[in-house]
C-alpha cells in the first residue's frame, strides 16, 4: 500500500509541476538532447533568464 | 512568428521509424464500435444517473432541491457529450490524423513550441481559459431563478462553448499556432481581418474594464479584501526576486510559499480590519479605481519576472487548488438549494440585478462557462502549439472547456444556496437598495418574491458572520459567490469559525485571477495594437521600442481604465449597467470566433457537416445581435442606453436637476455621458461583427460554390513520436504506447520524474 501512496504521491506531483511549468529547464535538456545540437545546452539559471525574456517578447493570454 | 526550429531536422531516432506513429483509424472505430456488457452498463448508469439529475433539477418542484443533482445533471451530461458528440466532430469534421507531426514536435524549440504530456497539457490549458469570468455570470443570471442559467452553462457548453474551443484549437494547430486574428486575415480577406482585429481589441478594453469592475465592487469599503489583495503584490514581487536571485527555477517550492504568504495575508487581513490600521484600508470605489488603473500601467511595463510571470504561479496554483476544494466540498456538503427554478423576474425585464427579458439577457449574462470568445485567443495561439498528438485536439479543446462549464455550475450553486432576499439585497445596485440594511430589506420585501422576507438585522447578521461591514449592493457577484462559497466550505472545514476567512479566500482568488487576466490582457492587447498599428507605421512592430510600447500601454489602459472609471462613479450603478456589454463583448468574439471556423470548414469542402459550426454560430449571432439590439434600440430606459440618454437630456433640458438614481446636476450629466458611451460601444461592436460574419458567409459561399478551396494549412510533416489521445487510452493506444515506452522512453515527460 505504501508504494501505491508513492506512486500516486510522484504522479501529483509530476503533474503539478508540468502544468504550473516547474519543469520547464528538465524538459529544454530533454529536448536539447533529442535534438543533438553539438553545442552544450543552457545553465539553469541562463535558461530560466532566456525563458522569462521570451515570455517578455511573446505575451500569453489569460482568460476571464 | 517564426522560430528557430530544433526539433524538425534533428530528432531523427532511426530505431523509432519502425513503429507507427498512430493507431490505424479502423482500428479505433471498431473499438469504438464494439459494446461489451461492461461499457453498456457504464453508459447506462451515467445515462440514468444524468436523467435523474436532469427531472430533480427540471421537473421535480419541492421545497428544495440538493444540490448533488446539479453535479449528477452536468457531469453526466459533459461525459455523454464528450463520448458522442465530440467523437462525432471529430470523425465527421476535423479528420486528425497522428500521422502528422504537430507544431510542437516539428517547430519545437524548448520554449513555447514544446510537446506537452496530454494531461499536464490538460491542466495548463484549463488554467489559462478559467478564470473569474465562469464565476461570475451564473451568480447574476441567478435572479432569473436556476434552471434557465444550468441549461444554458449545460446545452451551451456542448453544442457551442466546447465546439468552439475544439475547432479554433484544431484549426490553430494545422496553421503552425496561428493567432485568431492572423487566421480572420487569412480566410476573410482584408476588410474582415481587420474589422476582426479591431473589434477583439475593443472587446478586450471592455472585458478588462469589467473585470476590473467586479474587483472593485468587491473591495470597497473592505480593510480585509484590501489589504489581502493588495498583499498579493509584495507577495509576487518576493517570488520575481526569489525566482530571479536566489533559487532560479525553483517554481514549485516558490510557488509554495507564495501560496502560504497568500493564506497568511488573508488571516492578517481579519486582524487588520479590527485594529486602527482598518481605516488606513477603507478604500472608497473609485479610489480603488484608481489604483488598479495605475497598478495596471505599472505591471504592464514592469519586466515580466518582476510581477507577472510569479502572478501566474500563484493564479495557476490557486486555479486548480480551488476548483479541486469546490467540487469536493459541493460533492461532500451537498447544500440544499431554496431558490425557485424560475424566478419572478424570468418573464419579466425589470429584473435588479441584470435588467432585460431572459432571451437575450441570460444568454450574455452567462458567457464564459457556456460560450466565451475569449477562449478562442488562448485556443489559437498558446495552447496548439504545445499539443503532441493532432487527436489529443478533442480532449484539451473540448473537454478543457467542459472543465469550465462545471465551474459555473458550481458557481452557480453557490449562488443560489444562499437566501434570496439576501441575494437580492446584495446584488441590487445601491440607486435600488439605498445602501443601509434598513433600506435594503424594505426594497426587498416589496419586490414581491414568494417566500422572501427579510429582515435588517438577518442581513447585518450574514454581513457579520463573514467580518464585513456592509454586503448591502455588493454588486459584481464576487462578494455573492464568496458568501454562498463560505457558507459551503465552512460546513465542510471549520465550522462557523472559519465563516470570514473562506469568505475572504473567496474573494481573494478571484481578485487574484482578475489581476493576472488584467495584467496579462493589457499586454497582450497592447502587443496586439502595435501589430496593428505596424501596419501603417512599421516601428510600432517592434515591441521592444520603448516608446512605442509606452503609447500602446497607455492607450490600452486609457481605455479600459476609462470604462472602469465610469462603472465606479455610474450613478445607476455600474454592474447592472455595463455587466450586459460584456457578456455581448465576449459572446461576440465567439460569434467572431465561429465565423472564422465556417470559412474554414466550407474551404475544406466538408459543407454537409457545416451545421456543427452553424448552430452555435446561428445562436450566438442571434443572442448577440438581439441584445444589441435591445441596448441600442429599446424604448425602456432601463434596458436601452439610448433610451436612458435622451430621457435624462431631455429632462435637463427641461430643467430639471434630480431624476431617478441621478440626484443632482453632475449625476445627470454622468448619465448622459455614460450612456452616450455605452451605447456607441454596443454600436461598434455590432457593426465590425456584422462586417465579420458577412465576410465569413461570402467566403464560405464561395467556397462552397466551387467546391471546397486550397486551404491554408501547414503542408504535412510526418510525425516521429507517439502518445494516446484521450485521459484513458484505448486498448490499442496502450499497446503501441506500451511499444513506444519500450524502445525510446516517455517523450514528453522529460526529466526528473
Amino acid at each position: 500500500m505504501p508504494a501505491a501512496v508513492v506512486t500516486g504521491w510522484r504522479t501529483v506531483r509530476w503533474w503539478f509541476r508540468g502544468v504550473l511549468g516547474a519543469d520547464a529547464y528538465e524538459r529544454y535538456l530533454a529536448h536539447h538532447d533529442r535534438s543533438g545540437h553539438d553545442h552544450p545546452p543552457m545553465g539553469e539559471r541562463e535558461f530560466w533568464r532566456a525563458r522569462i525574456d521570451h515570455q517578455e517578447r511573446n505575451p500569453q493570454g489569460r482568460c476571464c | 512568428m517564426t522560430t528557430t526550429s530544433g526539433g524538425a531536422g534533428g530528432a531523427t531516432a532511426p530505431s523509432d521509424q519502425e513503429l507507427p506513429t498512430a493507431v490505424e483509424d479502423e482500428v479505433l472505430e471498431q473499438e469504438r464500435r464494439r459494446w461489451t456488457p461492461a461499457k453498456i452498463a457504464i453508459w447506462a448508469g451515467i445515462a440514468v444517473l444524468g436523467g435523474l439529475g436532469w427531472v430533480m433539477i427540471a421537473l421535480i418542484r419541492g421545497e428544495t432541491v440538493n444540490a448533488i443533482w446539479f453535479v449528477f445533471a452536468a457531469v453526466a451530461t459533459y461525459l455523454i457529450a464528450y463520448r458522442f458528440y465530440s467523437t462525432y466532430i471529430e470523425r465527421k469534421l476535423l479528420k486528425p490524423d497522428d500521422r502528422r507531426a504537430t507544431p510542437a514536435e516539428h517547430s519545437e524549440n524548448g520554449q513555447d513550441y514544446l510537446p506537452t504530456d496530454r494531461r499536464v497539457l490538460y491542466g495548463h490549458h484549463f488554467a489559462a481559459i478559467a478564470g473569474a469570468g465562469p464565476l461570475v455570470g451564473p451568480v447574476l443570471a441567478a435572479q432569473m431563478g436556476y434552471l434557465p442559467g444550468t441549461i444554458w452553462i449545460i446545452v451551451g457548453v456542448v453544442l457551442a462553448g466546447a465546439v468552439q474551443d475544439y475547432l479554433v484549437l484544431f484549426f490553430s494547430m494545422r496553421r503552425g499556432g496561428r493567432s485568431l486574428g492572423q487566421m480572420a486575415r487569412d480566410e476573410l480577406g482584408t476588410v474582415g481581418g481587420a474589422a476582426a482585429v479591431i473589434a477583439t481589441l475593443a472587446i478586450m478594453i471592455i472585458l478588462i474594464a469589467v473585470l476590473a469592475l467586479v474587483v472593485v465592487q468587491a473591495l470597497g469599503e473592505s480593510p480585509w479584501g484590501v489589504f489581502s489583495v493588495a498583499m498579493t503584490i509584495p507577495i509576487a514581487l518576493f517570488m520575481g526576486f526569489y525566482l530571479r536571485y536566489l533559487r532560479p527555477g525553483k517554481v514549485g517550492e516558490v510557488s509554495a510559499i507564495g501560496v502560504a504568504l497568500l493564506l497568511l495575508a488573508i488571516i492578517a487581513g481579519g486582524w487588520i480590519s479590527e485594529s486602527g490600521l482598518a481605516e488606513t484600508f477603507t478604500l472608497s470605489r473609485t479610489t480603488l479605481a484608481w489604483c488598479i488603473v495605475i497598478y495596471g500601467v505599472v505591471a504592464a511595463v514592469l519586466p515580466v519576472w518582476m510581477l507577472l510571470a510569479p502572478r501566474d504561479y500563484l493564479s495557476t496554483f490557486m486555479k486548480i487548488g480551488t476548483v479541486v476544494l469546490l467540487a469536493v466540498a459541493v460533492v461532500v456538503v451537498r447544500p440544499e438549494v431554496a431558490t425557485p427554478a424560475i424566478s419572478e423576474f424570468a418573464g419579466r425585464s425589470d429584473g435588479p440585478v441584470v435588467p432585460g427579458p431572459l432571451f437575450p439577457f441570460l444568454f450574455v449574462t452567462i458567457a464564459c462557462g457556456a460560450l466565451s470568445g475569449f477562449h478562442a485567443l488562448i485556443s489559437s495561439g498558446t495552447t496548439p502549439k504545445l499539443l503532441e498528438k493532432e487527436r489529443q485536439a478533442r480532449f484539451i479543446g473540448y473537454g478543457g472547456m467542459l472543465m469550465e462549464s462545471f465551474v459555473a455550475i458550481m458557481a452557480l450553486v453557490a449562488a443560489i444556496s444562499i437566501d434570496r432576499g439576501i441575494y437580492f439585497a446584495m446584488n441590487a445596485p445601491t440607486a435600488l437598495t439605498g445602501g443601509t440594511v434598513e433600506t435594503a430589506a424594505a426594497f426587498v420585501n416589496q419586490l414581491g418574491l414568494t417566500g422572501v422576507n427579510v429582515a435588517p438585522d438577518q442581513i447585518a447578521g450574514a454581513a457579520t458572520m463573514v467580518g464585513e461591514q456592509s454586503i448591502v449592493s455588493r454588486t459584481g457577484g464576487a462578494p455573492t459567490l464568496a458568501l454562498g462559497l463560505s457558507q459551503i466550505l465552512s460546513q465542510f472545514l471549520g465550522g462557523a469559525a472559519l465563516a470570514s476567512f473562506w469568505y475572504h479566500f473567496a474573494i481573494m482568488f478571484e481578485a487574484l485571477f482578475i489581476l493576472t487576466a488584467v495584467d496579462a490582457g493589457t499586454r497582450v492587447a497592447r502587443f496586439m495594437l502595435q501589430d496593428a498599428v505596424g501596419t501603417f507605421v512599421p516601428r510600432f512592430r517592434d515591441t521592444s521600442w520603448r516608446t512605442g510600447a509606452w503609447i500602446g500601454t497607455v492607450v490600452m489602459v486609457g481605455g479600459w481604465g476609462g470604462i472602469l472609471i465610469m462603472g465606479v462613479t455610474d450613478p445607476l450603478g455600474g454592474i447592472n449597467t455595463l455587466f450586459p456589454l460584456f457578456g455581448i463583448a465576449n459572446q461576440l468574439l465567439a460569434a467572431i470566433a465561429l465565423a472564422v471556423c465556417l470559412a474554414i470548414v466550407a474551404r475544406r469542402g466538408t459543407v454537409q457537416y457545416l451545421w456543427i459550426v452553424l448552430v452555435p454560430l446561428v445562436a450566438v449571432a442571434v443572442i448577440t445581435v438581439t441584445a444589441s439590439l435591445y441596448k441600442i434600440f429599446s424604448p425602456v430606459p432601463g434596458v436601452g442606453y439610448w433610451a436612458q440618454h435622451f430621457a435624462y437630456r431631455d429632462a435637463i433640458a427641461a430643467g430639471r436637476t434630480s431624476m431617478g438614481a441621478a440626484r443632482n446636476p453632475a449625476q445627470m450629466e454622468a448619465v448622459v455621458r455614460n450612456t452616450f458611451i455605452q451605447g456607441s460601444l454596443s454600436i461598434v461592436f455590432l457593426v465590425l461583427t456584422l462586417i465579420v460574419i458577412a465576410a465569413a458567409t461570402v467566403a464560405a459561399l464561395r467556397s462552397i460554390r466551387a467546391g471546397g478551396l486550397p486551404g491554408h494549412e501547414d503542408e504535412p510533416v510526418p510525425s516521429r513520436r507517439y502518445a494516446p489521445s484521450g485521459l484513458i487510452p484505448t486498448p490499442a493506444e496502450k499497446e503501441l504506447e506500451k511499444r513506444w515506452l519500450a524502445s525510446a522512453g516517455a517523450p514528453s515527460r522529460g526529466g526528473g520524474h
